[in-house]
């Protein structure tokens, strides 16, 4: 087993109680706090003033159409893109002296999949940046990595090579990967995308694990079924902000209604959701 | 990548020619130098088209190399019309005449590009075996090579780099046709036999290798028994790696009944 050890002290999670007031968590020790962020792919903003604050060891659900910019903002808190404006503290510094704080689940489009490499070897990619320049990989280091394959149940598989793996297999290793990186802010693009039944189950289990041991997770997440299910705070987002904060304040079919705009599918599927949480008048 | 390698050994032509009308002589460091600019240019330039022009990788290196490339053929010409830098030699190369130009190492009269050759497979070897695990995260995944702190895109700039300079020191003597094929065709084949970049790597040096001696021999022996007088050797080894990669593909059809791509 993987043990998760506690965060260092400024990241300990001040326990909040389940209904505070709308705006109380503007602490200096948010585990993520963007401040007006504008990002723009060639000079077009594909997100505005973005405002957030992600109070420590909740899991956040980022939930919005495609194309809204739920991708773009997580590239952007990490720096893979560049901001237009705004700022971003990741525990009350730039990300730039926290990367070893924050581990990253991307989009799985996002690899060269026919790359020769094993589960095992991409697992173990996620302790490269502790392992630092120049050094090899040695055994521990694969212990490590065959540790995490096992916690998320795909071990007999490590020698695969990643191509040769089913796309819930694949997520899973890529989970294992972020694992690895004992980070105690995970931003994960999609990780239920195209896994079964057993593997979302898996997933959530995981994601209350890691909120268990202190730690905070962005999650974005296309199913509005299970929103409510699995996350404590929702961001809706489209190109802006339309509302963030604690699930049963925010996820309401008001906020959706302005999110997916006129989309019919998406609202049917929105009204089911909240037919299902609210009770019926 | 394999196009990336490609891309660079044509668009190191005109990097060479610089080099050459500038300094007048091909003494091989103004010729480095002019490869690594190249390099790292065509890589710049790529990425900048395919940014720009909203293409996908491989078109736009498609327009960026074979326009370094008629231009760099375009100063070749020019630059022979003064000196003896043979547009024909820059294709195929000279590999036969290789004993011929001698540099003294170590009291021993040795072939002047066994040297220079010597030295950057040298440069290359180090750099594999310092930087395996960077250059592999780096390629395979560099936006989590980003987050790590580790500079994937200075990596891939450093490796296009040492493309071009392997391409310059291997062109003289080989030319280009021979270079494209050993950056492209030994690394295939070794992929059809594995999944595991170390193996791979391993693999792929020796058919390298193998392609290069039996192509030598074949190159003595196969005009002869047609009654030809000779050929050129750097064609008959690329032509060898081609027809390993044939049977290696043909072996893997055979006992699998399909290649082992996915
Ligand atoms: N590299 C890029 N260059 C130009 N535009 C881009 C690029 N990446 C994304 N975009 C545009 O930015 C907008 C936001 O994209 P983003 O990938 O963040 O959406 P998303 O919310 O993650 O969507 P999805 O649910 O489909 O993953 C889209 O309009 C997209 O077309
Ligand atoms: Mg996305």
């Amino acid at each position: 087993m993987l043990t998760l050890s506690p965060p260092p002290p400024a990241a300990t999670p001040t326990r909040r109680p389940v209904l505070a007031p709308l705006g109380a968590e503007h602490s200096p020790e948010a585990a993520l706090s963007i401040h007006d962020m504008t990002v723009a792919y060639h000079r077009k903003p594909v997100l505005w003033d973005v405002d957030l604050d992600v109070p420590p060891g909740s899991l956040v659900g980022i939930v919005g159409p495609n194309g809204a910019g739920k991708s773009t903002l997580i590239k952007a808190v990490l720096d893979l893109i560049p901001r237009v404006s705004g700022r971003v503290l990741v525990f009350g510094k730039p990300y730039r002296q926290q990367r070893h704080r924050v581990a990253y689940v991307p989009q799985r489009e996002s690899v060269d999949w026919d790359f020769p490499v094993s589960a095992l070897e991409v697992v173990a990619m996620g302790l490269y940046g502790r392992i630092g320049w120049f050094r090899p990989v040695t055994r521990r280091h694969r212990e490590i990595a065959l540790h995490a394959l096992e916690r998320v149940g795909i071990a007999d598989l490590a020698h695969r090579q990643i191509s040769q793996l089913s796309g819930g297999q694949q997520q899973r290793t890529f989970l294992a990967r972020a694992l690895v990186q004992e980070a105690d802010l995970y931003l994960m693009d999609e990780p239920f995308a195209a896994v079964d039944a057993a593997t979302e189950k898996a997933i959530v289990r995981l994601l209350q694990d890691l909120r268990a041991a202190g730690r905070t997770a962005l999650v974005v997440h296309h199913d509005l079924q299970t929103v409510a299910e699995y996350f404590d705070r929702v961001v809706l987002l489209n190109l802006r902000v339309v509302a963030s904060g604690l699930t049963e304040t925010v996820f309401t079919r008001e906020n959706l209604q302005k999110t997916y705009g006129g989309r019919l599918t998406l609202m049917t599927e929105a009204a089911e959701a909240l037919a299902r949480e609210t009770p019926a008048p | 990548m394999s196009m990336m390698g490609d891309a660079i050994s044509h668009a190191v032509l005109p990097g060479l020619a610089v080099a050459f009308l500038v300094t007048g002589s091909r003494a091989s460091v103004p010729m480095f130098l002019g490869a690594a600019v190249v390099g790292v240019l065509t890589a710049l330039f790529t990425e900048w088209v395919r940014g720009l022009g909203k293409v996908d990788e491989g078109a736009s290196m498609g327009v960026v190399f074979t326009s370094l490339f008629a231009l760099g053929l375009l100063l070749v010409v020019q630059a022979a019309d003064h000196v003896d830098l043979d547009p024909g030699c820059v294709l195929y190369g000279a590999i036969e005449l290789t004993p011929l130009d001698t540099v003294t190492l170590a009291g021993r009269e040795v072939p002047r590009v066994v040297v220079m050759l010597g030295v950057v497979f040298l440069l290359n070897l180090t750099c594999v075996l310092v930087l395996y695990k960077e250059l592999q995260i780096s390629s395979f995944d560099p936006a989590l090579a980003t987050t790590l702190g580790i500079n994937a895109r200075g990596l891939h700039f450093l490796l296009m780099t040492l493309v071009a300079v392997t391409a310059v020191a291997s062109f003289e003597t080989v030319g280009n046709i021979l270079v494209v094929a050993m950056l492209v065709v030994p690394a295939a084949t070794a992929f059809l036999l594995t999944r595991r970049l170390s193996v791979l790597l391993v693999l792929a040096v020796g058919f390298g290798v193998g392609s290069a001696v039996v192509g030598h021999v074949a190159a003595l022996a196969v005009p002869a028994a047609f009654g030809y007088a000779s050929t050129n050797t750097a064609g008959m080894m690329a032509l060898t790696s081609g027809v390993g990669l044939l049977v290696v593909m043909v072996v893997t059809l055979l006992r699998r009944g399909q290649p082992l791509r996915d």
